[in-house]
């Protein structure tokens, strides 16, 4: 065949794509390719398969599809962990004139890989994972406002996170940094696929989280059971609520730069190059406008987290309701005028760079005011360190010290001597990790219960606690002192033997995190194992406030035979109060929407789309976006949308529920 | 017997450790340069990093003591401690923990709005050290005047010293237009005399930071950024890049030396000993990607060589951005006028040869292979290779420093 056939098929793909040179992929790849297989094989010898497509893959009820999410996210944790933990060792042995075990091409890709994955497929399927599962639940709904769209979201997210993790074995990753700044991303300085990778990856993801974000909007707003006005919504569905605007507001930011610079890369267009009119500084403006409210999007569900957990176990009403729902309403605004504090040394003027360090600074008020108010919902409480709690102490510890460091990187003189340097690095680790990741461990570990019917294990809790608590301590601080020694982020090799035992610290403290992920894994395992020792059969393991903790573990598909009515902020805790009596009688049938395979179509369709585009395949290319509009249209044909739960399944499984709480003695 | 000797030894090597740990800690806390840096302004930003640290930390301690003291006090067990299930508001508390943070930040808001008004790396530098003063004209008053004048000769009198940094892939240009010369990875500058620092990048962004004299500023291509600053103390010093450029980043570092006037003439006449001369070709040569270069000199530098850099027409045959914006050789056409005042330039027609084309606009035979790019490559059979990803240009230098002054460079491979 000759050459120019053989490119029309396959584009750039050649045999050379496959890093067959370089061992540690290739051992990956056969470790995936073993598991993979022995994965398929038991999933066919167990015969699951229809069950898990029948019941979860098309599933559109928002519990199944918010536990998906939460298993993408701590899949892909284990991959951004990985890259981790080869760059603490890199960075570790690279002194006296080693260079390490990395070459620079493969550094790049392993930094650039850990923060996108850390960021768009560990912690925002987190985050919206837990609000998926949550949110209806504890707005006493059945469902969102758009169960396919919601299925559909998912399964775009999760077409994200195949096509990176495609590139671990096709081809490369992008070299660029987690943000891919112009001109190094532009097809000048990066030609190759690696770039592309990134792109496609992060557009097809953007959609699903976008969509999910426009969801959660319409369900918050619109679905809310009778009595519950905004001003009695649980604190965790009002920081839902203003993160999913933060993501309907922002996303579009990065969809819109992002096929600038696509543009740029595919038809030469000059939007952020060096010539030709562009200007690789309003890349670098745009990417933050939508970096800095994504802060937020992390940040702002695990301060919910925190303030329903705090107020469960101090057993005491939160403080200062009002004043926490104000500060996440400016939280949410101001989080739209700080993103120039991003780079302070690109040069602005005096002026502008004190506008958005003293945004910035403003920030920190309300923040500082939510750390007060949980400090205070625990003063004159009955606190219960159950994990949830133990989490939450720790968060206020750690994300105070954050919180600190980042004003200070917000005062611009002082950012001018530690903006990308380890003390940065630090810095947002100190507060993704205690803020965000503390927040998920203590969401995973207060809402498993009612997600699955059986507690946690306690135990291997607690060690995957204290090995991520201790671990991070270890591994952050180093780098902290690092910057202030004036060592850059992304170094590769280093001179000065002088800071190799920093590194050697901090390469330990990642260690010890490996522990508490691996304890995290066993904790979850050894609670499956003894599920029936742990089983909770209240539905209310711990004396819980909201409305979530009203109805069975797990719930029905239904959530609720009857909705709920609510008269005051903690809706259950009142009806415990009150004496509220469950219904017992008077069922109906439910109205319930049905699953669809169509969401799973479109994500493989998006999949094949973006391989195509990343390797100039245009024919399949062409064809995958032609089968995805057709797709898209067939399904508006679909009219065969809901069902009724007929009224004898409710009666069948209420009445089981009311069997099973008489044995409690409830 | 082995065994039990080789346990001894790795209990003794786990107590030197132990010994040794600290100590290594202690020792490098000496050299934490960002907290004890020898330039004027790095020691500004340095007391900010402080004072800014010691205004939080009144709130911070505070909030960690009273988590922990809470958490303690009122645990489930110590049913001593008062528990009310119902209590959720207080106006007194409220206005506290609103109002302080507020004060606090007012505090820090009106210290980094003058802080970074002062320490704006555009504005020249109104003081050499404290207590001694600029001139308005920026020349230090009192006997340095006379020592500057002494030393720098007459083009160096009444200025900050001028430096025309170039960021390329992956070391640094110096140029020094008062004195005609030019280095790469090495910069000099005597001690107290403000330097003037005027920043452009020939690629991708990187920063320039030398951690002892003063704060970051990035470099960007097709644009120029200033930073003012002043050395105090004699020394040698480190500088680098602190914004990920790609491949050969580890290595963009040179050296910087504070030195006596005297110092820095017999630097300058050393550069001009050794040094060939940097025109338009060697320019482009030497931006070719290349890494961990070894200092290189030059003698004589073509005039405006650093604005044909920031306006991108180094390379005989483009047209400068100026005179793009200007309407002037670039176009002849319509379209010249076009390019707008204050983005960075338009292409005349002549260059559109060069210009990236986009991935559909390729033919089938142009997509190139995708190859995985850690392959180990041949560094013989590639030579220099222009593409900045290429791992041709990994640990060699395709440029030997010229041994006669006025001769060019060669390129190797």
């Amino acid at each position: 065949m000759n050459d120019t056939l053989l490119k029309t098929i396959f584009g750039r793909l050649t045999l050379e794509s496959l890093p067959l040179h370089e061992p540690i992929v290739v051992a990956t790849f056969a470790m995936v390719a073993i598991g993979g297989a022995g994965l398929v094989a038991a999933l066919t010898y167990f015969k699951v398969w229809g069950y898990l497509w029948n019941q979860w893959f098309t599933s559109v009820d928002h519990k199944k599809i918010g536990i998906m999410y939460i298993i993408l996210a701590i899949v892909m944790l284990l991959r951004g962990f990985s890259d981790a933990i080869m760059m603490r060792a890199q960075q570790a042995m690279a002194f006296n004139g080693s260079e390490g075990y990395l070459t620079a091409h493969h550094y790049d890709q392993v930094f650039t890989a850990h923060g996108v994955i850390m960021i768009f497929f560990v912690a925002m399927p987190l985050v919206t994972g837990l609000m998926n599962y949550v949110v209806p639940l504890q707005i006493g709904a059945r469902d969102v406002s758009f169960p396919f769209l919601n299925n559909f979201s998912f399964w775009m997210t999760a077409a994200g996170a195949v096509i990176v993790m495609m590139s671990l074995f096709i081809g490369e990753f992008a070299r660029t940094g987690w943000l891919a700044m112009p001109p190094l991303s532009g097809l000048a300085y990066s030609p190759d696929v690696g770039v592309d990778y990134y792109i496609w990856a992060l557009q097809i993801a953007g959609i699903g989280t976008l969509l999910s974000g426009v969801n959660l909007v319409a369900t918050i707003v619109k679905m809310r059971a009778p009595g519950m006005t905004m001003m009695k919504m649980p604190i965790f569905t009002w920081t839902s609520l203003c993160t999913n605007i933060l993501i309907v507001a922002a996303f579009p930011v990065l969809t819109a730069v992002l096929a600038m610079l696509s543009l740029d890369r595919y038809i030469g267009t000059a939007f952020f190059t060096n010539d030709s009119g562009g200007n690789p500084m309003m890349y670098v403006n745009l990417i933050w406008i939508w970096g800095h409210p994504e802060v937020y999007i992390l940040v702002l569900p695990a301060f919910g987290i925190f303030s329903e957990v705090t107020s469960t176990f101090s057993g005491k009403r939160l403080f200062g309701y009002s004043s926490m729902v104000y500060a996440t309403l400016v939280i949410t605004i101001l989080a739209y005028l700080v993103w120039l504090h991003h780079f302070f040394t690109m040069g602005s003027g005096a002026s502008v760079n004190s506008f958005f360090g003293i945004t910035t600074m403003i920030i920190s008020i309300p923040t500082g005011a939510k750390i007060f108010n949980w400090l205070f919902t625990m003063y004159k409480g009955r606190i219960r360190f159950e994990l949830p709690m133990m989490w939450t102490i720790a968060f206020m510890v750690t994300f105070t010290i954050g919180g600190m460091t980042g004003v200070l990187l917000a005062v611009p003189p002082a950012d001018f001597v530690l903006h990308n340097s380890l003390f940065l690095v630090a810095h947002f680790h100190n507060v993704i990790i205690g803020g965000t990741l503390f927040g998920m461990f203590a969401g995973i570990n207060y809402w498993f219960p009612k997600a699955f019917g059986f507690k946690l294990n306690e135990t291997w809790g607690k060690i995957s606690f204290w090995c991520w608590v201790v671990g991070f301590y270890f591994a952050f601080m180093p780098l902290y002192v690092l910057g202030l020694m004036g060592v850059t982020r992304r170094m590769r090799y280093f001179d000065d033997p002088n800071l190799q035992i920093w590194f050697v610290i901090a390469a330990f403290g990642a260690a010890l995190i490996a522990a508490g992920i691996g304890a995290f894994l066993m904790q979850i395992f050894v609670s499956i194992r003894n599920r029936e020792k742990l089983a909770d059969l209240t539905g209310d393991p711990w004396n819980g406030r909201t409305l979530e903790w009203a109805t069975s573990s797990p719930p029905p598909d239904y959530n609720f035979a009857f909705t709920p009515i609510v008269h005051d902020l903690d809706a259950w805790y009142d009806m415990k109060e009150r004496k509220a009596v469950r219904p017992v009688s008077g069922f109906k049938s439910i109205h319930m929407p049905s699953g669809t395979g169509t969401g799973v179509v479109l994500a493989g369709l998006s999949v094949a789309f973006g391989f195509a585009m990343i390797w100039y395949i245009w024919w399949l290319a062409g064809l995958t976006l032609v089968g995805i509009f057709a797709t898209t249209i067939f399904h508006t044909f679909n009219y065969k949308r809901d069902f009724h739960i007929p009224v004898e399944d409710v009666i069948a499984s209420e009445d089981a529920r009311t069997r099973q709480l008489a044995t409690q003695g409830a | 017997m082995t065994v039990v000797t080789q346990l001894s030894r790795t209990k003794i090597s786990a107590r030197k450790w132990l010994v040794a740990m600290p100590l290594a800690l202690l020792t490098s806390g000496c050299d934490w340069v960002v907290m004890s840096p020898s330039g004027d302004i790095a020691v500004q930003q340095r007391d900010l990093v402080l004072i800014s640290t010691g205004l939080m930390l009144l709130i911070i301690v505070p909030v960690i003591f009273l988590t922990l003291f809470f958490a303690f006090r009122y645990r489930q067990s110590n049913k001593a401690a008062k528990y009310e299930p119902n209590w959720d508001h207080s106006v007194g508390l409220e206005l506290l923990i609103w109002g302080v943070p507020l004060l606090i930040i007012i505090a820090l808001g009106a210290l980094t709005w003058t802080s970074t008004h002062l320490l704006d790396p555009y504005r020249p530098l109104g003081r050499i050290k404290p207590d001694t003063p600029t001139l308005a004209n920026n020349v230090p008053v009192g006997n340095l005047v006379d020592k500057q004048q002494v030393g720098n000769g007459a083009n160096g009198a009444g200025k900050p010293l001028e430096v025309q940094v170039v960021a390329l892939d992956w070391k640094w240009l110096f140029i020094y237009p008062e004195y005609g010369i030019a280095t790469v990875n090495e910069l000099a500058a005597p001690v107290d005399r403000p330097i003037r620092f005027s920043m452009t990048s020939s690629s991708v962004m990187n920063a320039f930071y030398i951690p002892a004299l003063a704060g970051m500023i990035y470099t960007m291509p097709g644009m120029q950024t200033t930073l003012n600053a002043v050395i105090n103390k004699p020394g040698n010093y480190e500088g680098f890049s602190s914004n990920y450029s790609g491949a050969g980043f580890s290595g963009m570092r040179f050296r910087f030396h504070g030195v006596s006037d005297a110092g820095f003439d017999a630097w300058i006449n050393q550069v001009k000993q050794r040094g060939g001369g940097l025109n338009r070709a060697s320019y482009l040569q030497l931006e070719k990607p290349s890494e961990k270069v070894p200092v290189r000199y030059y003698n004589a530098v073509e005039p405006d060589m650093f604005k044909l850099v920031v306006e991108q027409c180094v390379q005989p045959g483009k047209v400068c951005m100026s005179q793009m914006m200007h309407g002037g050789k670039g176009g002849g056409d319509s379209h010249a006028g076009m390019a707008m005042p204050g983005v960075n330039g338009g292409k005349g027609p002549q260059d559109s040869s060069e210009r990236v084309e986009g991935a559909l606009m390729k033919d089938a035979d142009q997509k190139g292979s995708g190859k995985h790019w850690t392959a180990p490559a041949d560094i013989k059979r590639d030579g220099a290779n222009s593409a900045p990803g290429s791992d041709a240009n990994r640990n060699h230098t395709m440029l030997t420093p010229s041994t006669k002054p006025g001769t060019r460079p060669v390129a190797n491979g």
